[in-house]
């Protein structure tokens, strides 16, 4: 393509559809339509001129705004694609690994299950086309944006008073006629009354308003790209947290992807509504569904570790906080948080035995064993004892005559005890569980009987960190005022001429509200007397229907 | 005029290059890590094995930088779990013949009672030091999920190998043999 050169002698890049100078049509198309094409001011978008290298031709690729708008069709479909069956993480299964996730898909969804996971689609925002097309929409966000901002920016800022007569009369506002000599004066006037900028140069003036709501989209553009960049960022390790901590009542543990600190808890507390309390709260839920809960809490110690201090070192741990947390009221340092998500009540915590005679009920003293940390030796009255030869938290039964553990937490606690009386030294062997006891080396002649039960309650606590918030508030506030910049400002211009033979001639532009422009006009006319207006496009569209009608 | 409309369209291919790559490059980035993210924490052959400092049955603590120019055998185990339980005895045979050569072993129990770890000791009379990581923190920092699950570090503090599962008594030879300092 070459450059173009207009009649008024200045040479436009290729691609210009009004004359940069003047305003004259330089397209055979546009010189023959009715009413100029003012998107961009006729500017040439810088993409299309040049289209040489590969990096030009991916360059315009991303300008078009045809990709662009492919591209958000493209990533609507996916997204709502995503949203047909659960995605992996909201899968409930016992253990999480492929398999079972795989498992799942087609156990539960049957044959589409199938197909959605093995298109990929249970993990389908994070998945790497997905991500592409995020970042694909962002590279064109960029680049369509700079392709025409530049030029438009520019034109603006260079517009000139002065355009030729084509330009001005193929305003969709045109008015040409006779007017008194002092009609630029005037018109300036109450044109500045009006809050227009007003430019006079020799017989013309050119007044504007309001041009930087043609910079919106490009601003809210700019608040697009920036909450891309701080989703971006929610990949990067040590941006976003969002982690699953079971803790049971007086355990202590390590905060996970949290270094430095520990967390231990104190109690957990599930508070329901009686339905009596404040004049009968919540009395008809409580009648009809049982219990209403009223508050779910795990009273925390917050510790932090000694700096350079290692991993299973647990000495010259320091308290930063007690707190309670509660839902909607989490546990907050260093830029984490720590909140309510969910509890188990009552895990077996310990028992209580008593030591008995069988035969006279008779009995020597009561023990009480810790499941989570049982001792090994438990001294009673008289001299008798019971040593605790084996613990099995979660019994699951023999194998080579081996008592098995299904798993460490006190499930379906079992001990092999060995009983010392003084009238048993030798001492008895007994296997207990609950509600059954098995002594395998013969009767013995006394028992542990059982007396009670202590229990805890584990918390499920969720911790996490979000560095992005800012960053994303920040994209999104940018955008919204882009929004309000392009939609309640208005880019309002008008053009007035006088020729030597006292002859006016007016044209009126505004990227959006005409009426309002109008209103505008209507004001400077009355005050300054200038020729009658007309709006072209709506004389067209009345003349389009009707020889419409005719040929009807 | 053409130098400078030459110049001008150097300087366009060079602009719209560099934009044009650090967006590619940003995407790239966000796939890496989006790619990472889920074993961000994990820890791969040829990295250094964290620290930790842990209390072992006798009340001795054991620090896995003081084992530096040993070849450490760390075992993550639990009593409820079988497959920790039938490797014990081999890791104790080959701790015999390997503890003169330069390879520690050292067995970390995942959160237990110590009467529970103590009664496992002894029935298999395991002559290495057995330690209790009783806030799962050393847990936490090496990310262990099945057991049994065997990190093997170097003489150089690095880790030489990771096994999850079970192994014979030929693959702990073996792996030994591997963190036998020279």
């Amino acid at each position: 393509m070459d450059k173009m050169q207009c009649q008024c002698g200045h040479v436009n890049p290729p691609g210009t559809i009004l004359c940069e100078s003047c305003g004259r049509s330089l397209t055979e198309k546009e010189q023959n339509s009715k009413l100029v094409d003012m998107r961009y001011e006729g500017t040439a978008r810088r993409s299309q001129t040049y289209n040489k290298s590969i990096i030009d031709k991916i360059w315009n690729f991303f300008s078009s705004v045809k990709v662009g708008v492919g591209i958000i069709v493209a990533l609507l479909v996916a997204a709502a694609i995503g949203t047909i069956l659960p995605q992996e993480e909201y899968v409930q299964v016992a253990t999480r690994n492929e398999d079972t996730i795989k498992a799942y898909y087609s156990d539960v969804y049957g044959e589409i299950g199938r197909i959605y996971h093995f298109l990929g689609f249970h993990d389908l925002y994070s998945s790497f086309w997905f991500i592409i097309l995020v970042g694909m929409l962002a590279i064109s966000l960029i680049i369509a944006s700079l392709d025409r901002f530049v030029p438009l920016y520019r034109s603006l800022k260079n517009q000139r008073v002065l355009r030729h007569e084509s330009f001005i009369n193929k305003q969709r506002i045109y008015g040409k006629g006779y007017a008194q000599e002092d009609v630029l004066a005037k018109a300036e006037t109450k044109l500045k009354e009006l809050k227009y900028n007003v430019k006079l140069d020799k017989n013309g003036l050119l007044a504007e308003k309001g041009r930087f709501s043609r910079w919106g989209p490009y601003v809210n553009h700019i608040g697009l790209i920036i909450f891309l960049f701080g989703v971006m960022l929610r990949m990067i390790p040590g941006f976003y947290v969002d982690e699953t901590l079971w803790i049971r009542e007086g355990e202590t543990r390590a905060i996970p992807e949290v270094p430095d600190y520990a967390l231990e808890s104190k109690s957990f507390e599930l508070e329901t509504y009686s339905g009596e309390e404040n004049g009968g709260a919540f009395s008809e839920a409580v009648d009809r569904v049982g219990s209403v809960a009223k508050n779910y809490q795990t009273d925390v110690i917050l510790y932090k570790k000694p700096e350079n201090s290692l991993p299973g070192a647990t000495e010259d741990m320091e308290v930063v906080k007690e707190y309670p947390i509660r839902v909607n009221q989490p546990l907050k340092f260093d830029g984490y948080a720590v909140y309510q998500m969910d509890f188990k009540l009552d895990e077996l915590k310990a028992m209580t035995f008593a030591l008995t005679n069988k035969e006279t009920e008779e009995s020597l003293g009561e023990l009480t064993i810790d499941l989570i940390d049982p001792e090994k030796m438990y001294e009673l009255e008289n001299g008798a004892t019971v040593e605790l030869k084996g613990y099995y938290p979660d019994f699951s039964g023999f194998e080579n005559g081996e008592p098995q553990t299904a798993t460490p937490l006190p499930n379906n606690p079992g001990f092999l005890v060995e009983m010392t009386t003084p009238e048993t030294p030798k001492g008895e062997t007994s296997f207990i569980l609950i509600r059954n006891t098995i002594e395998p080396f013969g009767d013995n002649q006394f028992k542990l009987e059982f007396q009670g039960v202590e229990t805890r309650d584990v918390s499920g606590l969720t911790i996490r960190k979000d560095s992005t918030l800012p960053i994303l508030g920040l994209g999104g506030l940018i955008f919204m005022i882009g929004v309000a910049q392009g939609m309640y400002f208005n880019h309002r211009r008008f053009w007035i001429q006088q020729k030597a033979n006292g002859e006016v001639i007016l044209a009126g532009h505004t990227n959006k509200n005409w009426y309002a422009l109008k209103k505008d006009l209507e004001q400077v006319s009355a005050y300054a007397s200038l020729p009658a207006y007309s709006d072209q496009q709506e004389e067209i569209e009345k003349q389009m229907k009707k020889e419409g009608e005719e040929a009807l | 005029m053409s130098e400078k409309k030459k110049n001008k369209k150097k300087n366009r291919v060079i602009m719209r290059s560099v934009i044009l790559f650090l967006m590619i490059a940003a995407i790239g980035y966000t796939l890496y890590n989006n790619a990472t993210a889920e074993d961000v924490s994990v820890l791969k052959v040829g990295d250094e094995a964290p620290d930790f400092k842990l209390v072992d049955l006798e009340g001795e603590s054991h620090q896995l930088s003081d084992y530096k120019g040993q070849g450490v055998f760390l075992n993550f185990w639990g009593t409820w779990c079988k497959p920790c339980a039938k490797e014990m005895p081999a890791m104790d045979r080959q701790f015999e013949v390997f503890k003169d050569q330069g390879v520690q072993v050292l067995a970390v129990n995942i959160a237990q009672s110590e009467f529970e770890v103590q009664s496992f000791a002894d029935q298999y009379d395991l002559s290495f030091p057995v330690v209790i990581d009783k806030t799962k923190s050393v847990m936490t920092a090496y990310n262990i999920i099945p057991l049994p699950t065997t990190v093997l570090v170097n003489p150089e503090g690095k880790i030489e190998r990771i096994v999850t599962g079970e192994m014979t008594e030929q693959d702990i030879e073996g792996f030994m043999e591997e963190i036998k300092p020279e």
